[in-house]
């Protein structure tokens, strides 16, 4: 029997969860002996022109090797994504101006961690203060531009529709200012890179979800053939899109190396990571909904500002990710969305789990809620009135998104049954009644989020044999949590008959896989995982054909069993050859027994589902908790149920804290003030409850396994879940929209300002 | 997040402390458990020359039953208290509260002492002693002096200690079946409270101590006062926030703090007044 769709315990989980596992810190090679630490000095203020830095001091400390500022790097500025203003390009050390608090402003090499904080209090940079923009809305006005020579602190601008009459026709139409407040990645390891020259070579070791994507970007920004680069990703201690790009701190590594002629090592403080690695979210968003009385929407405007911080990076070009999934669910004849991404003088915004998505579905399920509310029906049944039906796949939106494959109704009510919607109601009433201080709000979102996107991706693996009958898969791909070792092996086991424990995965080295591009956008599996399956495919081909000259048949005459890995001729009872004979054979002939395949798929894919929240709000202090969470989601076939809910556990929990606690802030003056983690509230377990996981399978026909992306569906889904769910605590009280989170003096203050508040 | 450099030094008694803050002035920090000197060591915001570790003076760790009072060692751990029976049957309220503490790891390494030396109006276990009208021993190179709790909080992160007198114990009158109550509000479970108060109520004689409502861990005098004089819980409740001065901060205004003391304070002394929680629940 195969062992796909069984719950194959992680290969991974020994190591990391005992012994630990090897991160960047805890490389020690050869080639990194002797290495030098790096500090990078930060900007202690927002906007200000830089007049002078005083270095003297600190290049005399104990154990310094070195202090640079910008005047002595000889590097390029990093070109920006080609559809950025390019006059907004961020140098490597800040160059005359900062333009956030945390930018680096100098880098000192030092023998030891410890010499290197020490000396860092001893560079005085002169700052003259320039006016400070923290809010977007203050940006788009383009009074105080944080790049002149951009004439504008746009970044992006896009338009999808430009009809004034989007909404004529409409019985109904409501409309809200909404914020998809920003938040911090927060991966337990933070950034951390080591650098050497081996023989002319660059090797980088790098926390990073893409090691070939850095070794372009290196071997682009030295002047080197890409060949001329190695990037390793030993164990990578969480990314959640933080770990695509490659920033300046990790750019300069080998500058340093070279100039100090040492091998160097950095890694920042949880302190530094919570000011400098970027910022999820961000967008400042207005929607406006219209449509009959009857429930029936129409059209839906989507009007995005998006805080791109101080320099344009992966943040500013979300909003096309959120204007393509801007309908969700939903048939909506018409719709439109624009957006802006403007600069601010504040931590750069990144790509953060869900990346694009997760705001458009705020957005969509928000506008739903509130035309609800308007027209006074359950939101559910509005929900369902207006649902992409099940035999319209694959479906084409408004938006021009084409979703391969669904079944939302179902989605929804498999997560009502599970849930027990109709006691869940009767239980609310019963509270309003009795007018209880805990009052219970309940909240149902649709999601459908875009995977291996947005356009049609592809990914490199190659599955070798070997004569000991052992196999290894090299991937495209780079895990950091998700368990591809557990996901690979277990599709190469499954089809080659090769035991677990003697297949080995390799990824994340360039010098030892030949292509990838990495792990985002929920596309490991069905990409890199397709590529896996066909390899291994390919494998057998080849394999039966050296079989069967080893038996003397025809290759049509040779079975293979995929239980235990063995050739026998068809309808013949002789043992018949195994993996170390036909690998043997292979290698005797010259050539091991190998496939590469590079997968391509036609199409990105779209997993949906529906997600309930149910939360007690106290009506006195304000204070939320989430008592239930029921999730219902679809990614196509499961290979393993496990690594699925684990994806579904963290993101649902990561897209529940953007709901209930977590915010990035800053001060007026552009001081962050949640830059550790007793001010920033990342949840942690004991904030949320056991969530019930409901399973559903709609197989997609764009891949060969049937597999869509699981990785970000829970913080797609979840966060309006249980804003909803918050919002809906106070709807009796006239309450129709509350921005995230949903802390207690929020919650309390709504209550306090609702149109039948009862000032407890 | 590495500390500025400093000297370390363990002493493995009172006395040997004593003389080494004497030694060293007020360049020398005592180390308890760690837990708030620590982090601040490590953003740099203490910068202390010295530490003098009291880890290892066995002879400050204990929960003793001295018959009208229970005596408590400065470097008895949170989680000690949490777990005592002693205090489980005389001082509940403290047990229980000491149980509220951060998270396990805090609760492992945290201490009494170090919770009250140093002074925190957001921590817990000094709103706890003001309810209790506990009394603190503190020892100088002239000898033992006891300080009410009363006067011990003096500002923010100011305590009556001297720079070279050690907190060596804490003395809870025993409050055997009162009714008490501890009210924490905080936005996860490892966090410090929002708001907080402790109570003990007998009759109308009621103590009670509010977490972060000012500078430095605060009485709710008023409303002590207002039960005294007759009355009722919801209306002394309402005096909660009278003489508070509580700070802004990114979890709260001053107003919404105000708010939450009256709420908290009426809830303690409404669940005190039912008997508060059993000692089983602690
Ligand atoms: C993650 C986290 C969460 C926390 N959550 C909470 C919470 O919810 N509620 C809460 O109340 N606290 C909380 N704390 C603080 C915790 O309770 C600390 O342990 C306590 O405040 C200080 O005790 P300590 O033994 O660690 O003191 P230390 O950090 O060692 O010392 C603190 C100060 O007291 C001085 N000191 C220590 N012992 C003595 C003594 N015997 N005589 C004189 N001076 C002394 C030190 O010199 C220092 O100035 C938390 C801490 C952390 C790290």
């Amino acid at each position: 029997m195969s062992i796909l769709g069984n719950r194959v315990l992680r290969v991974e989980d020994p190591k990391l969860l005992t012994s630990g596992g090897t991160y960047v810190a805890d490389v020690r090679v050869p080639e990194l002996d002797g290495a030098a630490h790096i500090t990078y000095v930060r900007s202690t203020i927002a906007h200000a022109n830089i007049t002078g830095m005083e270095v003297d001091e600190a290049r005399q400390a104990p154990g310094v090797l070195g202090v640079f500022t910008a005047a002595d790097i000889d590097l390029g500025v990093p070109p920006l994504l080609p559809m950025f203003n390019q006059a907004m390009a961020r140098p490597l050390l800040a160059d005359g101006v900062v333009r956030f608090v945390g930018e680096p402003v100098a880098v000192i090499v030092s023998e030891r961690p410890e010499q290197g904080a020490d000396a860092s209090e001893l560079v005085w940079p002169d700052y003259d203060p320039l006016p400070v923009i923290v809010d977007p809305m203050e940006s788009a006005r383009d009074e105080v531009l944080l790049h002149p020579a951009a004439g504008t602190n746009v970044v992006l601008a896009l338009t999808y529709g430009e009809d004034p009459n989007l909404f004529d026709g409409c019985e109904v139409v409501v409309s809200e200012d909404i914020v998809n407040q920003r938040v911090a990645v927060v991966p337990l390891e933070s950034r951390s890179a080591a650098a050497a020259w081996v023989d002319g070579r660059l090797w980088q070791w790098s926390s990073t979800q893409n090691a070939h994507g850095v070794r372009d970007v290196l071997a682009g920004q030295y002047g080197l053939d890409p060949a001329a680069v190695r990037v390793i990703a030993p164990d990578v201690g969480g990314g959640f899109g933080a770990k695509i790009g490659v920033t300046p701190e990790e750019v300069l590594l080998g500058w340093l190396a070279r100039r100090v002629g040492r091998p160097v090592r950095w890694s920042e403080t949880r302190s530094e990571n919570m000011v400098a690695m970027g910022h999820g979210r961000g967008q400042w968003q207005k929607i406006e909904i219209g449509g009959r009385r009857d429930g029936t929407v129409e059209a839906y405007r989507l009007t995005i500002l998006q805080d791109g911080g101080a320099y344009p990076n992966m943040g500013a070009l979300l909003p096309w990710l959120t204007r393509v999934m801007a309908p969700g669910t939903y048939v909506i004849p018409r719709v439109e969305v624009a957006s802006r991404a403007v600069v601010t003088n504040t931590t750069c915004t990144v790509a953060y789990r869900g990346a694009g998505r997760p705001e458009a579905t705020a957005a969509i399920e928000r506008a739903m809620d509130i035309f609800a509310f308007e027209v006074g029906m359950d939101p559910v049944e509005v929900r369902r009135k207006n649902l992409i039906p099940a035999d319209a796949f694959p479906y084409t939106t408004a938006t021009d998104a084409v979703y391969d494959s669904g079944d939302y109704e179902e989605a929804l009510d498999r997560v009502l049954e599970g849930a027990g919607y109709q006691e869940l109601r009767a239980e609310q009433a019963r509270r309003r009644e009795a007018a209880d201080v805990v009052q219970m709000g309940i909240g149902v979102a649709l999601y459908v989020e875009i995977t291996a996107g947005p356009t049609a991706g592809s990914e490199h693996a190659r599955v070798v044999v070997d004569v000991d009958g052992s196999a290894t898969i090299y991937t495209g791909t780079s895990a950091h949590g998700q368990g591809h070792d557990t996901a690979f092996a277990t599709l190469v086991s499954s089809r080659l008959g090769i035991p677990m424990d003697k297949i080995t995965v390799v990824h994340g080295d360039t010098d030892l896989v030949e292509r990838g591009q990495g792990t985002m956008g929920s596309r490991s599996l069905q990409l890199g995982g397709s590529a896996v399956f066909e390899a291994a495919a390919e494998v057998i081909t080849r394999a039966t054909q050296i079989a069967a000259r080893l038996l003397e048949v025809t290759p049509g005459e040779i079975a293979f069993d995929d239980s235990n890995g063995a050739f026998r001729v068809a309808g013949g009872d002789e043992p018949g050859v195994g993996w170390p004979d036909v690998a043997g054979a292979s290698k005797f002939d010259g050539t091991p027994l190998a496939a590469s395949v590079d997968f391509q798929a036609s199409e990105p894919t779209f997993p949906f589902g529906a997600h309930l929240a149910v939360v007690d709000v106290d009506t006195e202090t304000g204070q939320v908790r989430l008592v239930r969470f029921v999730a219902v989601d679809d990614a196509g076939r499961i290979l393993n149920p496990l690594l699925a809910e684990g994806q579904r556990h963290g993101g649902i929990a990561q897209g529940s804290a953007q709901a209930l606690l977590e915010e990035v802030c800053f001060d007026a003056d552009g001081n962050p003030v949640t830059s550790n983690l007793a001010d920033y509230a990342a949840i942690s377990a004991t904030e949320l409850p056991s969530f019930e996981l409901i399973a559903m399978e709609t197989p997609t026909p764009i891949n060969p396994l049937g597999a869509k992306g699981i990785g970000e569906s829970g913080t797609v889904g979840s966060t309006p879940a249980v804003q909803s769910a918050v919002v809906d605590a106070l709807g009796h009280l006239g309450v129709r929209h509350l921005d995230m989170p949903a802390t207690a003096e929020r919650v309390w203050r709504a209550i306090q300002d609702a149109p039948s508040g009862k000032g407890a | 997040m590495i500390p500025a450099a400093f000297d370390y030094q363990r002493v493995d008694s009172v006395d040997a402390a004593v003389a080494a803050l004497g030694e060293h002035g007020d360049e020398a920090k005592l180390l308890a458990g760690g837990h708030s000197l620590l982090p601040l060591m490590k953003l740099r915001l203490a910068t202390p020359s010295v530490l003098i570790d009291l880890g290892r003076v066995q002879e400050l760790s204990y929960v003793q039953d001295r018959g009208d009072h229970i005596a408590i060692g400065a470097l008895t751990r949170h989680h000690v208290l949490h777990t005592s029976g002693l205090l489980a049957t005389d001082a509940p309220l403290l047990a229980h509260a000491a149980g509220q503490v951060g998270d396990p790891q805090v609760r492992h390494r945290g201490t009494l002492g170090g919770s009250i030396a140093h002074g925190d109006p957001a921590s817990d276990l000094p709103a706890v002693l003001l309810a209790l009208r506990a009394t603190l021993v503190a020892r100088g190179p002239e000898g033992n002096r006891s300080i009410a709790v009363d006067d011990f909080f003096v500002g923010f992160l100011e305590t009556a200690l001297r720079p070279d007198e050690v907190l060596t114990e804490v003395q809870v009158p025993k409050v055997t079946g009162q009714g008490w109550s501890f009210q924490k509000m905080n936005r996860r479970a490892q966090d410090w409270a929002i708001v907080g108060v402790a109570c003990v109520l007998s009759g109308t004689a009621a103590g009670i101590g509010l977490v972060n409502m000012a500078s430095r861990p605060l009485r709710a005098s008023a409303t002590e006062a207002a039960l005294a004089g007759g009355a009722s819980l919801a209306d002394a409740a309402q005096a909660a926030a009278e003489g508070a001065e509580a700070s802004a901060d990114l979890n709260a205004s001053a107003e919404f703090r105000e708010h939450l003391a009256r709420v908290l304070v009426r809830r303690a002394l409404e669940e005190s007044a039912a008997g508060g929680r059993s000692a089983a629940r602690v």
